[in-house]
């Protein structure tokens, strides 16, 4: 709980966060992956007990923070910790990346979102784009586990920012297939080529597509000529997460959704992705100015 | 503590006209946060007081939902007995300085009052704010706080810590037990925290109160997401709790449903008011949310949330902020008073007009289109429904539109719980206590009757929290 001072509750500020509260969530791990890509592990045992692929939490670096969504990449219920992958892109994900062991955050809250079927599946295709990979690792280990038949698409701009290669290459998958713009490592091209050819040779009856907007967007499109099922797991702008705020209205099938409480996992054939799009950069010039502001504070001149 | 009897029965009241609210002044007041409203000196608040006739039968305590004894704290600041008028008020209501800022008093308890016949009322209201605010401006030791009961070794569940939430907790703890509220946000409070705007109740004022319940020994935590984090059954079963208590509220946001209604630009008063008020926007970049300001805003709406979310957006530095709803000013569902001060702050009124869609440019809200509406026939509510004037199409130029047209239940915590009896539009059924359809759980305030007042939420987070008490009790 939150100690006695209800003015800290309501209203806390840097000071007494740097004071250290009683109930803030321990940093346990860290690891950068890439350049600005960064693995940390959080002590949170009530959300680790019940966290499942797919599903996403919520989390506030200190006291007059933001509120920003990140997805599981994976977790412990018996050691009651949490680990996710983050890309640094603005202030909140800068401060984090300055955290380390040790250190802790103000709020981490969930699980939230509705898990990631994983059941049952037969043939199927997992699409990790960039730090989507994070997200792909738990929902590919979910399905083999449980007896499908896992081929996992890997991309990224170059081989540097290829992140969890090993920890796939661990799963018991059918195939790893790694892609990257430069062909610096894997494949030469976009994630799309393999997933043409998985359609194609008939050798799926499903796909997943995960990471940015407008590559689950391409996705959706060359499974649709097949129809091959494609589900992607969006990420639109959140405040709360708990279906609120309607922040992160999404439009699947011509109706209004909430990414929050009716996702993140939706239909890609049905997803208006150019309202996503569109929609996910409402802050971008609010955003860069408060991350300017921090980056000087902070002088790491990045 | 028994209420002491009024004041002196041969005290004269004084016959002046009610004593009128210092307020700041709207263009000044219009460009900050800070409180519109300043509260009574000890002058005004003595002034005030003595117009009370003290009456025999005193009928203004029928009017308050928790039946305040407002006779009695109204005697003892004719009396300058301004602690003991704290204690009489915090017999009934944890929050006095919430409830004299923002209950409907002129629906209620000044409805009911003698005075209230000539038009003129006591300002019960604020004269409960008085002393609320002489309470929270004491140190902590030195205020007023209400007996906890001999521990009792039963642990109560509270879910959610709005109005309802809250005092049932601090009840459940006046009857001994042990009580933890759950809250999903990361600040208690519910819509006090994150809807009521700060310069309607400052939230030092929220904090302040909560920590008197935090100091009566009621455990609160942040972050828990009940459906979520912990289910219903397990709270009651491997968390250890005998009984539960639901307050979590009618939080989700209804839109128009119209076209365009996705466009950038475009915000429930939920989100709008929760990034302005929780992560406190209005001071960004030094908080890290941000808010798009709009210059010019059409705020969709005649309730108090409307009110709050178009001053708001003139705080935020709009140029043009419109009022539309559909039907007149007679029909508004918004206090007279939030109404008046919306008025005085600029707020365009637009009156009679029905939002048809939503247009844009880039993805971006550029306007509005509306229809004229005329009062038709009666409907079931009593009201004349608004039709549409055929042709009347026009377009209100906006860069910004804030949809607040109410909200229902979110459905997050009883899809968890399949067991729990709802109606058809998802609100939990509870009986007079409380009592759902699940054993042991009970449940007050918006998420059983729709979004209503702070003051109802709390009454029935106490009626909750005494059959709470009996049926622990009994099951012993
Ligand atoms: C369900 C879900 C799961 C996600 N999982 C991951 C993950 O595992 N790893 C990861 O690196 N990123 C993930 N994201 C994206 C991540 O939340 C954003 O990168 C982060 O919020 C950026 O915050 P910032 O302050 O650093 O950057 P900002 O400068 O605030 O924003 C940069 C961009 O991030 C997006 N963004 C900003 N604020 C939010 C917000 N509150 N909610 C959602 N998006 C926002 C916007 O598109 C914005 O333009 C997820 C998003 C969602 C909705
Ligand atoms: C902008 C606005 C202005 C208003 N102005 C006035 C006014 O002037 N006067 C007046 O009398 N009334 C006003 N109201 C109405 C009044 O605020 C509500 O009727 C009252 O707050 C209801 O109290 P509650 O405790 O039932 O719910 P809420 O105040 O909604 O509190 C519910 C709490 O439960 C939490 N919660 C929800 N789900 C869960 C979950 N699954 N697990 C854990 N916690 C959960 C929520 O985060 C929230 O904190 C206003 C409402 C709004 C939105
Ligand atoms: S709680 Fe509200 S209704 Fe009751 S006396 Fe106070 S202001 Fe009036
Ligand atoms: S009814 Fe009015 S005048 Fe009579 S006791 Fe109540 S507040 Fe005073
Ligand atoms: S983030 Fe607020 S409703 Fe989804």
């Amino acid at each position: 709980m939150r100690s006695g001072n209800a003015a800290s509750i309501l209203f806390g500020t840097p000071e007494n966060f740097s004071e250290g509260r009683l109930d803030m969530f321990p940093i346990v791990h860290k690891r950068q992956l890439s350049e600005a890509v960064f693995e940390m592990g959080v002590e949170a045992p009530a959300v680790a007990r019940k966290a499942k692929a797919g599903q996403f939490f919520m989390l506030r670096v200190a006291e007059g923070g933001e509120r920003i969504p990140l997805t599981f990449s994976d977790w412990s219920a018996e050691e009651g910790w949490i680990r996710f992958i983050f890309m640094r892109v603005g202030k909140t994900t800068h401060q984090l990346s300055h955290l380390e062991a040790g250190d802790a955050l103000a709020d981490v809250v969930g699980p939230l979102g509705v898990p990631t079927h994983t059941e049952g599946l037969g043939r199927v295709a997992v699409v990790g784009g960039g730090v989507g990979a994070a997200v792909a690792y738990p929902v590919a280990r979910a399905m083999a586990e449980s007896g499908a038949q896992v081929t996992v698409i890997l991309g990224a701009r170059n081989a540097d920012l290829i992140i969890l290669e090993d920890e796939f290459r661990a799963l018991p998958l059918r195939e790893l297939i790694v892609v990257t713009d430069d062909g610096s490592a894997g494949e030469k091209g976009l994630v799309t080529a393999p997933l043409k050819r998985l359609c194609e040779a008939g050798e799926i009856d499903a796909s997943m597509a995960m990471g940015p907007a407008i590559m689950m967007k391409f996705c959706a499109a060359t499974t649709r000529e097949f129809d091959v099922p494609c589900t992607v797991s969006l990420n639109p702008i959140m405040v709360d997460g708990t279906g609120m705020c309607g922040a992160c209205r999404v439009t699947v099938g011509g109706e209004t959704k909430f990414g929050c409480v009716d996702g993140p996992d939706f239909d890609g054939h049905a997803v208006d992705f150019e309202e996503l799009m569109s929609r996910q950069r409402v802050y971008t010039d609010l955003e860069r100015e408060s991350d300017a502001e921090y980056s000087k504070e902070c002088s790491c001149h990045l | 503590m028994s209420p002491v009897e009024g004041a002196s029965p041969r005290r004269k009241p004084s016959r002046a006209p009610r004593t009128p609210m210092p307020e700041r002044d709207p263009v000044a007041r219009a460009q900050d946060f800070s409180e519109v409203s300043l509260g009574y000196s000890e002058e005004q608040a003595r002034a005030e007081a003595d117009r009370c006739l003290q009456c025999a039968k005193p009928t203004c305590i029928d009017g308050c939902p928790v039946n305040i004894d407002i006779k009695s704290f109204i005697g003892r600041i004719i009396e300058g007995e301004y602690a003991q008028g704290v204690a009489v008020i915090k017999e009934r209501n944890a929050l006095p300085a919430v409830c004299g800022r923002v209950c409907p008093q002129e629906e209620q308890c000044e409805a009911s009052c003698v005075l209230a016949r000539k038009g003129e009322p006591v300002a019960i209201g604020r004269l409960e704010r008085f002393l609320g605010d002489l309470d929270l401006a004491c140190d902590l030791e030195e205020r007023c706080r209400p007996a906890v009961g001999e521990d009792s070794g039963f642990r109560v569940a509270v879910v959610g810590s709005g109005p309802a939430g809250l005092a049932c907790a601090g009840e459940l703890r006046r009857y001994g037990h042990a009580v933890t509220v759950f809250e999903s946000l990361h600040a208690p409070g519910g819509v006090l925290s994150y809807g009521i705007p700060e310069f309607r109740l400052p939230k030092s004022i929220v904090a302040s109160e909560i920590e008197m319940l935090t100091v009566m020994g009621v455990t609160i935590q942040t972050d828990a997401v009940i459906g979520a984090t912990y289910t219903l059954d397990e709270l009651l079963t491997e968390q250890g709790f005998d009984a539960v208590f639901i307050g979590n509220g009618a939080g989700l946001p209804l839109f128009l449903g119209i076209p365009g209604e996705n466009l950038n630009g475009v915000y429930s008063a939920n989100e709008f008011l929760t990034r302005v008020n929780l992560m406190r926007a209005y001071e960004f970049p030094r908080a890290d949310t941000p808010v798009w300001r709009g210059r010019k805003v059409a705020v969709v709406g005649g309730g108090n949330v409307a009110m709050d979310a178009a001053r708001t957006a003139k705080r935020l530095g709009a140029e043009e902020v419109f009022l539309v709803y559909r039907r007149t000013e007679a029909e508004m569902p918004a206090r007279r008073e939030e109404v008046h001060h919306a008025r005085e702050e600029g707020i365009e009124f637009m009156m009679l007009c029905s939002p048809q869609e939503i247009v844009g440019h880039d993805g971006w809200v550029t306007g509005m289109v509306a229809t004229r509406m005329e009062l038709g026939e009666p409907d079931e509510s009593g009201r004349r429904a608004p039709v549409c004037v055929v042709g009347s199409e026009f377009t209100i130029d906006c860069d910004t539109v804030i949809v607040a047209l109410g909200t229902r239940a979110n459905p997050l915590l009883a899809k968890a719980t399949p067991d729990l009896e709802l109606t058809r539009r998802g609100y939990i059924v509870a009986d007079e206590d409380g009592a759902t359809s699940k054993p042991g759980v009970f449940a007050g305030g918006d998420i059983v009757t729709g979004s209503a007042t702070v003051i109802l939420a709390m009454g029935a987070g106490k009626r909750a929290a005494r059959a709470i008490d009996r049926w622990l009790r009994d099951r012993e």
